[in-house]
C-alpha cells in the first residue's frame, strides 16, 4: 500500500520547485449528492493533508448554503502529497461546481486539469449534468477514471452502473474503481490510479508566464484570492502581473498553494496550481478564464477560452418593506465582490416600488443569491417571474434588447428572437412518455434519444430557455418521480411568435405581472393569472375588474365583486377590547398593502401570484 | 371559547387606579351578572358557560349566589376607594350562559343582594337573558316581583332545521306563548335572532323574522352567525363538514331584516339592534357603547370603570377560589390611554344611530366623511348637520369606516 509522503521526500514536491512529472492535476465530476465532498474529505485525511483533529465534514465547501444544500458552487484547489513506488507526487484536486448554471466555470476547471475522476453513486447511476460535464472533459482530452461511490450502501448496484460507465467512456466494466467515501474503502487505489493514469502537465518552463484563472474568491480580510493553473513559465512573489483581458497590472502580494489551508510559497512553476493575491477588491478584476502574465516579460497571446460572464436569466428583486432598499443595495454590492456573473441595476415598479433588476447565470444562481440575501442580510424579498433576453426587431428596422417584460416595445414588431438551449434529460425509460409530453408542451423539438443501458435513456431536446426557467425542472422531477435529471447549454436564438400579456386592475396595468409568452400560451397565461388574482386580492369597496390583455385586446377577464359586509355584528361589553385589537390588527395589515391605482393589494398576493404554485384551495374555501 | 385579551395583572385586592374615579359623577353605572350555566352547549357558542352541575368545591350552582355576594362586596369597596361608588345604578343585565337555569328565587335573591349594596335608580332597567324552555308564567312572575323589567329571549330562529344546526333544543312553537306571558307580566320583550346559519335559506330567514315580529315585541337583536375558532361549529367548518357563512348571503339577510323590522315599526338604533321606540332600546347595551362605567360580576365577566378595563378568571372554579381566598377574581386589565379611549369611542359610536358628532372627529376627517356620503355609506342630510348616520349599506361597512376615521385620532 502507498504510504504518505515522508518529510524528506516532501522537498522534492515543494511548490515552485516541483518538476512537472511529479504533478497531477485532476478534478472530480459528480452529481450533487453523489458523494464528491465526502470522497474529497477522505483524500485529505488519507494523504495527511488535513490532520485528523482538524477534519470536519465537507471541508472544502465554504459557504453554509453550500453545505446545507449539499452542492458546491465555487471551486477551489487543494494540493495533496502522495507516494507511489517510492516517488513523491503533488496531486492538485480542483473541486468543480456541480450545477448546470455554472458550466462555464466547470469548463475552466476542466481546462486546468489533465484528468478527471468520474464519480457516480453506485445506487443511482449517472445523472444528466454529470454526463454533460463528462462530455466536456472528454472533448478537452482529459483522462477519465471512472469511480463508483457509496458501495457500502445496501442499494448499491456496482455491476449495473459499471456497465453503464464502461459504455459511456469506452472502457471495461472492471476498470471502474469501487469506493466508499464514507468508510474510506478503495480511496488509496483512486490516488494510485490518478498517478498512473493521468498524464503529467506539459508546458514550456522558459516561456513568458501564462496562468489561467479558474476561480476567484473574495475574502473580507485578504481581498480577492485568485486560483490559477500555470500553463507556461512561472510566477514568483512580489513581481507585477497583468490580467490579459483588461491589461490591468497588479502587484503580486502573495502567491501560494492551498493544502488545504493557504501557504505562501516561493512561487508557482509550470504545471502547478495555486493562488494569487493582488490586493484587488472585486472579482470582476480577476475573472475566471482570464490569463495572468508577468508585467515585465508578458506573454503575447492569451490562453484560449476566455468568456465574459453572461447572465441568462433576469428577475426583479424587491424588498417587501420598502425601507429595506438601501440594505438590499449594500448587500448586492457586497455579494458582487464574489460573483463576477451577478449583474444588477435599479428598477422601479409601480406595483412593487424600488428594487433591482438582476441577471443570473440560471435559476439555481438566482435561488442561491436570493437565499443569501434573505439569510445573511435578513431581507424579505419578492422576486418577479424570471425572464430571459429577447431581441426585438421593429418594422422600421430598429432593434432592442428586452430583459424585462415591462420594457417590451410597443408599436409594429417585425420579429422577436428568444434564446434557445440544448437540453439533455436522463430518465428511466418508463418515464419517456411523460418527459416527451412535458418537452412538447414547452415548445421543445426532439433532437435524439439514446439508451445508456437497458432501462435508462438520454433524451435530447432543443427548447426555448424561457420555457425552462419557470417551473420546468420541478415539473420534470414530479413527472418522473424524481428520477430524471436535466442539463442544458446555450444554443443560439430562434425567432418565435411571442407576445406580451399585461394584467390590468381596474384598467391600470400592473407591471410586475406582465409576461412575454408564446402567442399560443397567452390565453392560458391570462386566464391563470386573472383567476389567481381574483382569489388573492380581497374584495374592495368597489368592483374590481381584472383583465389580461395583449396590447389593447382583452383576452381574459375576472371580477372581484365589491365588498358588501365589513362589520362584526356582535359587540357586547366583553368584546370591546377584542374588537379594538382586531381593528388595530386590520390597520396594521393595511399598511402592508400596496396601492395599485385605487386597489389595495396585499404583499402576499404578489408573492403568491408570482410563484408557480396554485393558491391554497383549502384556505380559499374557508374565506 | 375565546381567550381573554392580554393585559397587565391587576392587584389581588381588586383596587382600581385613581384615574378610574375621575369624572365618575358624570358617568352612569351599570352592573352585569354573568351566569355561566347551560343545559347544553350550543355548537356555535363561544361564551363562557358550563353544563356540569357541580364544577368542584365552592363552584357548584348552589354556591353561586354566595360567591357573587363576595364579588359585590369587593366592588363596592373598590369603587368607593376611588370615589366612584356613590352613584345610582341605571341598568342591570343578567347574561350567560343561561341565567334562567337558576331558580327564579335565586335570581331574585341576587337582586336583593345588589339592592343591599347599591342604590338603584327609580327607573332602573333590569334585563335577563332567557331560554324559552326555562320560562313559565310563575317563573316570570317571580322575576317581575324581584324588579326585572325586561326579558331577552333566545329565540334565534323559527325554523327547526336551523335550530338543530345551532344545537338549540327549544320548541319554536312555544315562542308565542312565552312571549305573551312576558308581556302579560308587564315586562319588555326582546327577541334574539341569528341569521346566516349553514343551511338557512333566504325563506327560512324571512320565516323567522315573520314569526318574531308577529309577537308584541319591543326590541329585536339580530346577529349574523359568527363561526368562532374553538367552538364545535368552528371545528366542523374547518373540517369542511359545514360551509362558512357567505358574506353576501349575510348582507342580503341583513337587508331583509332591516326592511321587515321597519315594516313592523321597529327602527334600528345600533347595527344589530332594532326597537319600537327610544324608550324600548336596551339601555344596558347603550351603556357599553357609550363607554359608561359598568362592573361585570361572575366568571369571565368584563368590567369598565373610567378607562380601566378588567376581566375575571373564566372558569367558575378559578373565580370562586379567588373570592373564597378573599382576593379579587380579576386576572387581567388594561388602563387605556386617551387616544385608545378615543378610538374606542369612535369604534362604538359609529355603530349607533345619530350618536357620533362629526365635530368630535379629528381634523382632516372631513374628506373621509364626504367620501362616505358620496359612496352612499352615510346619510347626507344628518352629515350636513354634523351627525354620523350610516345608511343601510353603511351599517354593513361600519368597520371599514371606523378604520378610516380612527386614522385621524392623535
Amino acid at each position: 500500500m502507498s504510504p504518505q509522503v515522508n518529510a524528506g521526500a516532501l522537498k522534492r514536491i515543494s511548490p515552485s520547485a516541483t518538476s512537472p512529472e511529479l504533478i497531477r492535476n485532476f478534478c472530480i465530476i459528480a452529481h450533487i449528492d453523489h458523494g464528491k465532498s465526502t470522497l474529497a474529505d477522505r483524500m485529505l485525511q488519507i494523504t495527511g493533508a488535513v490532520e485528523q483533529r482538524d477534519m470536519r465534514a465537507q471541508y472544502l465547501d465554504r459557504m453554509d448554503i453550500e453545505r446545507e444544500r449539499g452542492i458546491t458552487i465555487k471551486s477551489q484547489a487543494v494540493r495533496m502529497p502522495w507516494d507511489t513506488d517510492g516517488t513523491p507526487y503533488a496531486l492538485n484536486m480542483i473541486d468543480t461546481p456541480g450545477h448546470v448554471d455554472f458550466s462555464y466555470e466547470v469548463s475552466r476547471s476542466l481546462a486546468a486539469c489533465e484528468g478527471a475522476l468520474l464519480l457516480v453513486d453506485a445506487a443511482q447511476g449517472i445523472e444528466a449534468q454529470t454526463l454533460a460535464n463528462l462530455y466536456l472533459a472528454m472533448e478537452n482530452d482529459l483522462a477519465i477514471i471512472p469511480v463508483l461511490n457509496k458501495i457500502d450502501l445496501p442499494a448499491a448496484q456496482p455491476e449495473k452502473y459499471a456497465e453503464e460507465l464502461a459504455n459511456l467512456i469506452g472502457c471495461e466494466p472492471e476498470d471502474c474503481l469501487r469506493v466508499s467515501g464514507k468508510t474510506g474503502e478503495g480511496v488509496e487505489e483512486v490516488l494510485d490510479r490518478i498517478i498512473s493514469d493521468i498524464p503529467a502537465p506539459v508546458g514550456d518552463p522558459e516561456a513568458p508566464a501564462r496562468a489561467m484563472i479558474f476561480d476567484s474568491v473574495y475574502d473580507t480580510y485578504r481581498g480577492v484570492v485568485t486560483y490559477v493553473r500555470i500553463i507556461d513559465g512561472s510566477l514568483s512573489p512580489r513581481e507585477k502581473v497583468t490580467m490579459m483581458s483588461t491589461g490591468s497590472t497588479h502587484d503580486l502580494l502573495e502567491i501560494g498553494v492551498s493544502s488545504p489551508e493557504p501557504h505562501a510559497s516561493k512561487g508557482l512553476g509550470v504545471g502547478e496550481v495555486g493562488y494569487l493575491i493582488t490586493g484587488v477588491k472585486d472579482v470582476r478584476q480577476s475573472k475566471v478564464g482570464d490569463t495572468v502574465t508577468a508585467a515585465v516579460k508578458p506573454a503575447e497571446i492569451a490562453l484560449d477560452g476566455y468568456r465574459e460572464p453572461k447572465p441568462m436569466v433576469f428577475s426583479g428583486l424587491f424588498p417587501i418593506d420598502g425601507s429595506d432598499y438601501p440594505v438590499l443595495r449594500d448587500a448586492l454590492d457586497k455579494l458582487k465582490l464574489n460573483d463576477a456573473s451577478l449583474a444588477y441595476e435599479p428598477e422601479t415598479s409601480t406595483a412593487l416600488g424600488f428594487g433591482f433588476r438582476c441577471g443570473f447565470l440560471g435559476l439555481l444562481h438566482l435561488e442561491v443569491l436570493r437565499d443569501r440575501l434573505e439569510r445573511e442580510y435578513d431581507l424579505d424579498l419578492i422576486s418577479t417571474a424570471p425572464s430571459v433576453i429577447y431581441e426585438v426587431t421593429m418594422e422600421d428596422g430598429s432593434e432592442s434588447v428586452v430583459t424585462n417584460p415591462s420594457e417590451y416595445p410597443t408599436g409594429k414588431i417585425k420579429e422577436v428572437r428568444e434564446p434557445m438551449v440544448k437540453a439533455t434529460i436522463l430518465t428511466p425509460s418508463e418515464h419517456i412518455g411523460a418527459v416527451m409530453e412535458l418537452c412538447q408542451t414547452r415548445r421543445g423539438k426532439l433532437q435524439g434519444m439514446d439508451y445508456l443501458s437497458s432501462d435508462r435513456v438520454e433524451i435530447r431536446y432543443r427548447l426555448p430557455l424561457a420555457e425552462i426557467v419557470f417551473d420546468f425542472f420541478d415539473q420534470l422531477k414530479s413527472k418522473t418521480k424524481g428520477y430524471a435529471s436535466l442539463d442544458y447549454s446555450d444554443d443560439g436564438q430562434d425567432a418565435a411568435d411571442l407576445v406580451k400579456v399585461d394584467i390590468l386592475l381596474t384598467g391600470d396595468q400592473v407591471d410586475a405581472f406582465s409576461a412575454i409568452v408564446h402567442r399560443d400560451n397567452a390565453y392560458s397565461y391570462g386566464v391563470l393569472m386573472a383567476g389567481k388574482l381574483r382569489k388573492l386580492i380581497p374584495r374592495q369597496q368597489f368592483e374590481v375588474p381584472i383583465q389580461a390583455a395583449i396590447g389593447s385586446r382583452i383576452i381574459a377577464r375576472e371580477t372581484i365583486r365589491a365588498i358588501r359586509k365589513d362589520v362584526l355584528s356582535k359587540c357586547y361589553g366583553g368584546d370591546i377590547s377584542r374588537k379594538r385589537k382586531l381593528l388595530e390588527k386590520q390597520k396594521e395589515g393595511k399598511k402592508r398593502m400596496k396601492m395599485v391605482g385605487s386597489v389595495e393589494v396585499p404583499q402576499e398576493a404578489f408573492i403568491a401570484a408570482l410563484s408557480s404554485d396554485e393558491p391554497d384551495s383549502k384556505k380559499d374555501a374557508k374565506k | 371559547m375565546p381567550a381573554q385579551p392580554t393585559g397587565e395583572t391587576p392587584p389581588l385586592d381588586g383596587s382600581l387606579p385613581a384615574s378610574a374615579g375621575e369624572g365618575a359623577a358624570e358617568r352612569g353605572l351599570s352592573l352585569y351578572v354573568h351566569v355561566p350555566y347551560c343545559r347544553v352547549r350550543c355548537g356555535y357558542c363561544d361564551f363562557n358557560t358550563y353544563t356540569a352541575e357541580d364544577l368542584g368545591p365552592g363552584a357548584s350552582r348552589d354556591d353561586y349566589r354566595a360567591n357573587l355576594a363576595r364579588e359585590l362586596d369587593l366592588s363596592t369597596r373598590a369603587l368607593a376607594e376611588v370615589g366612584a361608588g356613590d352613584r345610582e345604578v341605571s341598568t342591570i343585565f343578567f347574561g350567560g350562559g343561561t341565567p334562567t337555569m337558576l331558580a327564579a328565587e335565586v335570581l331574585a335573591g341576587v337582586m336583593d343582594d345588589i339592592r343591599a349594596r347599591f342604590r338603584l335608580a327609580p327607573d332602573v332597567e333590569v334585563t335577563t337573558e332567557a331560554n324559552p324552555d326555562t320560562l313559565d308564567p310563575s317563573y316570570i312572575a317571580t322575576l317581575a316581583g324581584a324588579g326585572f323589567t325586561r326579558i331577552s329571549l333566545g329565540m334565534q330562529s323559527a325554523v327547526p332545521h336551523v335550530l338543530a344546526t345551532l344545537d338549540r333544543t327549544h320548541d319554536p312553537e312555544k315562542i308565542p306563548d312565552v312571549a305573551r306571558w312576558i308581556k302579560e307580566a308587564g315586562l319588555e320583550l326582546s327577541l334574539d335572532l341569528i341569521y346566516g346559519t349553514p343551511g338557512e335559506s333566504i325563506d327560512d330567514w324571512r320565516r323567522s323574522l315573520e314569526v318574531a315580529l308577529s309577537n308584541d315585541v319591543d326590541h329585536i337583536s339580530a346577529y349574523s352567525l359568527i363561526v368562532e375558532p374553538g367552538t364545535k361549529m368552528g371545528a366542523m367548518v374547518r373540517r369542511g363538514e359545514l360551509p362558512m357563512p357567505d358574506e353576501d348571503d349575510l348582507a342580503d339577510k341583513y337587508e331583509i331584516a332591516d326592511s321587515a323590522m321597519e315594516a313592523a315599526g321597529l327602527h334600528w338604533y345600533e347595527v344589530s339592534n332594532w326597537s319600537t321606540s327610544d324608550a324600548t332600546r336596551c339601555d344596558h347595551n347603550m351603556a357599553y357603547w357609550r363607554n359608561a362605567d359598568w362592573w361585570g360580576f361572575g366568571p369571565g365577566a368584563h368590567s369598565h370603570i373610567g378607562g380601566v378595563r378588567f376581566w375575571n378568571a373564566k372558569h367558575p372554579r378559578a373565580w370562586s377560589d379567588r373570592l373564597l381566598a378573599g382576593d379579587s377574581p380579576a386576572v387581567g386589565r388594561e388602563v387605556l390611554d386617551d387616544s385608545t379611549r378615543e378610538i374606542e369611542r369612535i369604534m362604538l359610536a359609529a355603530r349607533i344611530d345619530s350618536e357620533l358628532s362629526l365635530d368630535s372627529l379629528g381634523s382632516g376627517s372631513q374628506r373621509a366623511i364626504s367620501d362616505f356620503v358620496k359612496q352612499g355609506l352615510l346619510e347626507a342630510e344628518p352629515a350636513a348637520k354634523g351627525l354620523f348616520v350610516p345608511t343601510l349599506q353603511g351599517r354593513l361597512l361600519a368597520d371599514y369606516m371606523v378604520r378610516i376615521l380612527t386614522d385621524y385620532v392623535n
